[in-house]
């Protein structure tokens, strides 16, 4: 009995390590898509985010043309650092919808005047209700919406200078 | 040239390692004195090169030499020279350094001081602890060199995590290094042990001061890494259950079990297997604690850069060293008399209880540290927080501290039952009078665990000191202060904690200057907020002033800017006064010009910290005192010589 009570320790090592292992080898998932993905975007409406933008309202993203659904907030750093390239969208003709999180009008308007305005409408989802029904999980996030409102493509984290072709061609094929 | 002399010292100590693990074993083997007489120079010469090579990393750093890739991520030339110091060690590469170092320094004391251990037993421990550090050494050199240079240098560095940049950081994690990782020392004790089949009592006597050192330090730096987390991240609390912190806590309750199981060895030849074994635990604990947090398969706030082939590296080296020693134990244990039996009432029976309920203890944490890693493995996401850890543990603490306050009071060997009763009376009629007054004053607003806490501690304080009763003060010897003075901060600590949880009142409010807010006693008036600039960083600063009925004091919670990297740190002002501490959070701007301010009035909050020093000053008592004891006897044998 005892013979074999010494070896307890190891055996349970054994078992310890191979979870570890396990534990290591397992995919990194802090990058957590949503499940929405080839979806119909979930029904909402918000009110106005900026004083000089219309409201948003899940029916307008259907519109028949693609456009991108922007997620920033004004209190968001890597956004104010994404907002040239979404200025490089607009100016190659991509209409650009937003939902600002957490956030309130004035700050928004502040980070708009500081940073360019390029969307053309943006609701303000104060209680990230509707980020939360959108599965997305922080700012900045850029949904590519076909013309049928359906989610084509999730962008995590801020779109970089290298990723504007990329969200092009998507735009283009989502049709 | 610095950085360059700095690896070939590290590369050189990493050969000596080498030579080390080899003179001691091939010179065991063989039973050849002359190979065995270089080993203890190869420990020193080890030490002293490791020693170079981090005061080299230290000397880059404080010269800002951006040609050096460490120093580049790491720090910035604009840094007040504290943080461009202790900087070298708020890094992966740099802690990992600090490591070795502390590995080297501790081996070639070893080497230097002790004189207690048999010879061929204090070989073969040399041995261990160069096969331990060659892990270590190959790990550094080979995925983690902190000297590596970059080309071209950039013109400046990145900057170091605002959050590191506090004097906290010069001090807390060096010493809690040297604590996690002296306990190498008692790792290797344990093999040279199960190598000689030496585990008695004298082999109990040498370990036990070099288990002492490295609990003590260890305790120290658990203690400072509290109260930094407590005023720096201006949660308000005390303790979080991060898995660093569990990663420190894990060693130090194997520590002190073994510390404790180490004298029961030393005094009565008992619990041979047992105290090796936790020998092994307590350095394990620390390289497990050591893998998760480098491996990235926890998230923590400790958590460097995450690296997949680090923590492979460090999964080999602690699948080799843990599971070598535990197949060690399990081939060699078997060969070692089992120890000394004892009675049923006797000091021996209680530090058993005390090693069940502190490996009990441990078991909690490590199971609730490992349980998302667990789940995962099966497909479920889980976090274990607080109220896991402190509705399973809390009750068992409480249980060890009952037998805290007994242990000292029952005779070694055998004693009766009823003289143990009658020597725990006045602590018994303490805690009825605790119980009586703590449910008078606050019944109704107390929780049962704080409760029962407050009301043990109050027993444990007067049971702590009962060793001395009937005592010539004087007379008493140094280990027993020492061992009275740790208990006694185990009370005070424990009291802080129950008083922290059951009495703490918090208030947020949004205040314009000028406003006045009252809590808790307290009146806050927050007279204005204002810009001001520090060496690397600006801040709005609040000035709050602040009263219960004496002379106002004005105090300041900042909110601070650093520009490399972009952070925002919230710095807590706090007053501390006898019986508590105030402690005040300058939070956003809101609305209408309005500040949000985060108040708590946490009544002897500082005990915890105070008790946790008193426990390291404690264990330094009886580590001066039994060494003190071992000097005036070699002393007194030289004179009858002479």
């Amino acid at each position: 009995m005892r013979k074999r009570l010494i070896w307890l320790p190891f055996v349970l090592f054994l078992a310890f390590v191979g979870l570890f292992a396990s534990g290591l080898f397992q995919p990194d998932d802090r990058i957590i898509h949503s499940r929405l993905v080839g979806q119909p975007l979930p029904a909402f409406t918000l009110p106005a985010g900026a004083s000089d933008r219309a409201a948003l309202a899940s029916a307008q993203l259907a519109s028949g043309k693609p456009r991108l659904l922007n997620i920033f907030a004004s209190w968001c750093v890597p956004c104010a650092a994404e907002a040239p390239q979404l200025m490089a969208l607009k100016q190659a003709g991509v209409e650009i919808d937003a939902i600002a999180i957490r956030d309130a009008r004035p700050d928004v308007d502040a980070f708009l005047k500081r940073y360019g305005n390029p969307y053309a409408r943006i609701g303000l989802d104060a209680r990230s209700g509707v980020q939360i029904a959108l599965g997305s999980s922080g700012v900045p996030e850029t949904f590519v919406i076909d013309g049928k409102g359906r989610i084509a493509y999730q962008h995590i984290g801020d779109i970089r200078a290298d990723d504007v072709p990329m969200i092009l061609d998507l735009l283009r094929h989502a049709r | 040239m610095i950085a360059e002399a700095g690896l070939a010292a590290l590369w050189l100590a990493a050969a000596l390692a080498l030579l080390q693990l080899f003179l001691a074993f091939a010179g065991l083997k063989g039973g050849k004195s002359e190979l065995l007489a270089a080993v203890r120079p190869a420990a020193v010469a080890q030490g002293v090169l490791t020693a170079i090579a981090f005061g080299l990393l230290i000397t880059l750093f404080i010269r800002s030499d951006m040609s050096v890739l460490l120093v580049v991520t790491n720090s910035h030339s604009m840094k007040p020279w504290l943080y461009k110091f202790a900087g070298t060690w708020g890094n992966h590469e740099g802690s990992m350094l600090l490591w070795v170092t502390v590995m080297g320094v501790a081996g070639a004391a070893v080497a230097l001081f002790e004189r207690a251990l048999r010879r061929d037993t204090h070989m073969a421990t040399l041995g261990g602890q160069a096969a331990i550090s060659l892990g270590f050494y190959a790990f550094l050199l080979f995925s983690s060199n902190p000297f590596a240079r970059i080309d071209p240098p950039p013109p400046d560095g990145q900057g170091l995590n605002p959050l590191l940049q506090d004097p906290g950081l010069a001090f807390h994690p060096p010493t809690l290094y040297l604590g996690y990782v002296g306990l190498s020392v008692a790792f290797s004790f344990a093999i040279g042990a199960l190598l000689t089949r030496q585990v008695d009592a004298a082999f109990a006597r040498a370990m036990r001061p070099w288990v002492l050192a490295a609990w003590i330090l260890l305790t120290l730096g658990i203690t400072a890494g509290s109260y930094w987390a407590y005023y720096e991240l201006g949660w308000g609390g005390w303790w979080f259950w991060d898995p660093v912190e569990n990663a420190s806590l894990m060693p130090w309750l194997a520590a002190t079990a073994l510390l404790h199981s180490v004298t029961v060895l030393a005094t009565r030849d008992a619990l041979r297997a047992w105290t090796v074994m936790l020998a092994v635990i307590a350095f394990s604990m620390s390289m497990v604690g050591t893998f998760l947090v480098r491996s990235g398969i926890l998230t923590s706030v400790h958590a460097f850069a995450v690296d997949p082939e680090r923590g492979s590296f460090i999964l080999a080296l602690l699948a080799i060293y843990i599971g070598g020693a535990l197949a060690l134990f399990g081939w060699r244990i078997g060969s070692v008399r089992e120890g000394a039996p004892f009675e049923l009432v006797s000091r021996e029976t209680l530090l058993v209880v005390n090693n069940l309920l502190l490996s009990v203890i441990l078991g909690i944490v490590l199971i609730g540290t490992l349980y998302p890693l667990m789940t995962e493995a099966f497909g479920h996401k889980v976090s274990v927080g607080a109220p896991y850890f402190d509705r399973i543990a809390g009750p068992i603490a409480l249980t060890l501290m009952i037998a805290l306050a007994t242990g000292p009071l029952v005779r070694w060997r055998r004693d009766r039952a009823a003289a143990v009763g009658k020597r725990l009376m006045v602590p018994f009629a303490v805690a009825i009078l605790a119980t009586v007054s703590v449910a008078i004053l606050a019944w109704g607003r107390i929780g049962i665990l704080p409760f029962c806490g407050l009301v043990i501690a109050f027993a444990v304080g007067a049971a702590s000191i009962a060793p001395l009763w009937k005592r010539n003060l004087l007379r008493t010897p140094l280990f027993t202060w020492g061992m009275v003075i740790a208990h006694l901060g185990c009370a005070v600590s424990l009291a802080g904690m129950a008083c922290n949880s059951a009495f703490t009142v918090e208030k947020l409010v949004a205040a314009r200057p000028g406003d006045t807010i009252q809590t808790a006693g307290w009146s806050l008036r927050f007279v204005q907020i204002k810009p001001i600039a520090g060496d690397n960083w600006t801040a709005l600063q609040a000035d709050v002033q602040v009263d219960r009925g004496g002379a106002p004091v004005l105090i300041h919670p900042q909110s601070r800017f650093f520009a490399s990297p972009p952070t925002t740190t919230s710095e807590a002002a706090l007053l501390t006064r006898w019986n508590g501490q105030l402690y005040v959070v300058l939070g956003e701007e809101v609305e209408g010009g309005r500040w949000q301010l985060r108040i708590w009035w946490k009544p002897f909050v500082t005990l915890i910290w105070l008790g946790g020093i008193l426990i390291a000053l404690g264990g330094a008592l009886a580590l001066v005192g039994r060494e003190r004891r071992g000097w005036l006897m070699k002393w007194r044998a030289r004179r009858a010589f002479a």
